[in-house]
């Protein structure tokens, strides 16, 4: 048998780019189940456990906004970066910058400000401008040295996240955490609003509205347009006189600034005080949510609900029916490589020894 | 230092440094066919799990890393697939890859959290063994070390001169002339690819069975990553594969000579090390131009068609 592939003529239709990616994330599933089941559990209770309480109980829907808020500002920093077909894989670190800036600011800096109107968007300033800086770092090596911004920005992952371990063992660790490696809690006016007593804070808002801005800019602006040349060709962009090494650093700082503006909405609209892995791996599920909604930032807010109650739902079958977190993870990997393969599949045409299929 | 930190922390280095090399002469032979796989991370994890498996339930430790280098090889198989024949975007499938292996590694490995099992003891190698200093550095350590000298040499002999390593290095230098000569450069990059995926997966195993005999979620804790920047390091070469793994593997274990020598430095910061010198190495070694100079395979990460030829 000889299996060929030939590239089709036709670009595929976005309708038919919808109904692949639908397919995909049921295909995961459906071999996600067989994992599950690998276990000794049943998939179809898994699943009923993993969608009910995230999205059919006002409790757990709560839950799910929340978790969703970290979850879009990571994926529209990191669907800026991919947009210009740069692979920040570094959402992470840069999420772990802005909460370590926001907690400096809150705790130490600006504990004497006691009006949130001057104190909040202090913070946000500041965890905006740390984590750009991480995401910048990679940039310029980037652009003066071509240094493979996957590598690096992963680099810098593993090193904000043992820079915030640092301080929470150790110089920062607060007085009456009975020795647990936590801070002191953040002061009044440095804590978002609060809409239930279980998290909802307006950061949510704040993250609908930055989907907007971001796809203002790179709809409407010249920024925007810019970035599409360089992404679509970066020598043609050169010669049109785009300065492409500039606009490398930016779009990682910009990147990396709103996945750190997500790191201080977190820790002010929800945790109130640094940890050690206060993120479930939010940086790197961002990811899958920027590419499953095809770096559309609109299309971004529902994935990123849909995987908000994945991770909820998550935490709640490892709680009931001992299914390892890590089940996160599988989707992820499962659903990306659906989704690339069958992104070929409608991009090529199969012959199986001279038939088409 | 005295002379007894000075034995542990070479002894170390060469003993953390060990997965290294594994992952990295892996990555080698499959870029050098023209495949980027960026999921070493995720066979490494995949192989450290299935070799604490199968160790733990048969406590037979070579079986267990022949399990680990399978089940990172069908890990590998997958990236070939879809880079190979779907002629996907090979950064992102190997992404998946991590995730893959990451999430199966820690779903199906969370019942072994927390036990131990049977691990590889250090063998002493006769007479060089007994050479004061450096036989206790090199030549009194666990079997898989020493399969990592002999792999080196190997496989430099293998890619420089055999006509398989000639084929090999077309196949990844180019890819249409090679195809023009007859070369089958599609399970060309099949092979290595997996075989490089097997290796990753020894790498794997090396943390299981020998560097602890434990499993740990997440153990590797961007090894697989550090390997893929080996590869610009080295050059391509297994030489300085070997090289570079080692001087890495003293960097991350020079935290516990610090630490016996009361440096005044956190934890937490000494384990920022690696990671600090993974970028420093990069800053020194990814420019295009030293790319071109010292070699890298003009073909890594483009996809080959015959139909489409450039």
């Amino acid at each position: 048998m000889r299996l060929r592939i030939e590239r089709k003529k036709e670009d595929p239709t976005k309708l038919s780019i919808f109904l692949m990616s639908i397919f995909s994330v049921l295909a995961s599933l459906v071999i996600l189940g067989f994992i599950i089941l690998s276990l000794g559990k049943n998939p179809i209770d898994a699943y009923i456990q993993l969608t009910s309480w995230p999205f059919g109980t006002i409790a757990g829907l709560t839950q799910t906004l929340v978790s969703m808020m970290p979850l879009l500002f990571t994926s529209l920093g990191v669907l800026i970066a991919f947009k210009m077909k740069l692979w920040n894989i570094g959402a992470e670190g840069q999420f772990y910058m802005g909460a370590f800036a926001a907690t400096w600011g809150a705790l130490f800096l600006f504990n004497k400000i006691s009006n949130p109107w001057i104190m909040l968007p202090l913070l946000a300033i500041f965890a905006a401008a740390f984590g750009g800086a991480w995401g910048a770092a990679s940039g310029w090596m980037k652009a003066k040295l071509g240094v493979n911004e996957i590598l690096s920005t992963l680099m810098l992952n593993y090193i904000a996240i043992y820079w915030v371990n640092y301080l929470v063992y150790g110089p920062w660790k607060g007085k009456g955490s009975y020795n647990f490696p936590i801070t002191a809690t953040f002061p009044k006016s440095a804590i978002l609003p609060q809409y239930t007593s279980d998290g909802l804070n307006l950061g949510i808002f704040l993250a609908i509205a930055t989907s907007f801005f971001v796809y203002y800019l790179l709809r409407w602006t010249k920024f925007g347009f810019h970035m599409d040349i360089v992404g679509d060709n970066p020598t043609a962009a050169k010669y049109s006189g785009i300065n492409v090494g500039k606009m490398t650093i930016a779009v990682l700082a910009l990147s990396g600034a709103i996945s750190g503006l997500g790191g201080m909405m977190q820790m002010s609209g929800v945790l109130f005080r640094l940890q050690p892995n206060f993120s479930p791996g939010y940086g790197y599920t961002a990811i899958i949510v920027a590419w499953l909604a095809r770096l559309n930032p609109f299309v971004a807010i529902v994935v990123a609900f849909l995987f908000g109650g994945l991770l909820v739902g998550t935490q709640q079958i490892q709680l009931f029916l001992q299914i390892p977190f890590s089940l996160v993870s599988v989707f992820e990997g499962l659903v990306l490589f659906s989704l690339i393969s069958g992104e070929a599949l409608l991009r090529y045409k199969v012959k199986i020894g001279g038939v088409k299929v | 230092m005295s002379q007894d930190i000075l034995t542990s922390t070479f002894a170390g280095a060469i003993r953390s440094g060990t997965p290294l090399l594994f992952a990295t002469l892996g990555e080698i032979l499959a870029e050098r066919s023209g495949i980027l796989n960026l999921g070493v991370e995720g066979m490494m994890l995949i192989g450290a799990f299935t070799g604490f498996a199968v160790s733990y339930t048969t406590s037979n430790l070579w079986l267990a890393v022949i399990a680990a280098m399978g089940a990172a090889a069908i890990l590998a198989s997958l990236h070939a697939f879809v880079s190979i024949t779907l002629k996907v975007n090979q950064v992102v499938s190997g992404l998946a890859l991590v995730f893959l292996g990451s999430g199966l590694s820690g779903f199906w490995g969370q019942k072994f959290v927390g036990i131990q099992s049977v691990s590889f003891s250090n063998v002493k190698i006769p007479l060089l063994g007994d050479i004061p200093f450096v036989g206790t550095i090199l030549f009194d350590r666990d079997p898989l070390v020493y399969v990592g000298y002999l792999l080196v040499p190997l496989i430099w002999w293998y890619l420089y001169k055999t006509k398989y390593g000639m084929n090999l290095r077309a196949v990844g230098e180019a890819p249409a002339a090679a195809d023009a000569r007859g070369i089958n450069v599609s399970l060309t990059r099949y092979i290595y690819t997996i075989i490089g995926g097997a290796l990753s997966g020894l790498g794997g195993a090396y943390l299981s069975l020998a560097y602890t005999s434990m499993w740990v979620e997440n153990m590797t804790a961007g090894r697989g990553w550090i390997a893929v920047v080996l590869v610009i390091f080295a050059i391509w070469d297994p030489v300085l594969a070997m090289v570079g793994a080692y001087i890495f593997g003293g960097i991350s274990v020079l935290q516990f000579g610090l630490q016996v020598a009361q440096t005044p430095i956190p934890p937490n910061i000494m384990k920022m090390f690696p990671y600090l010198f993974t970028v420093a190495v990069m800053l020194f070694t990814s420019s295009e131009k030293m790319k071109k100079r010292f070699g890298a395979p003009t073909a890594l990460g483009i996809p080959y068609s015959r139909e489409e030829k450039t």
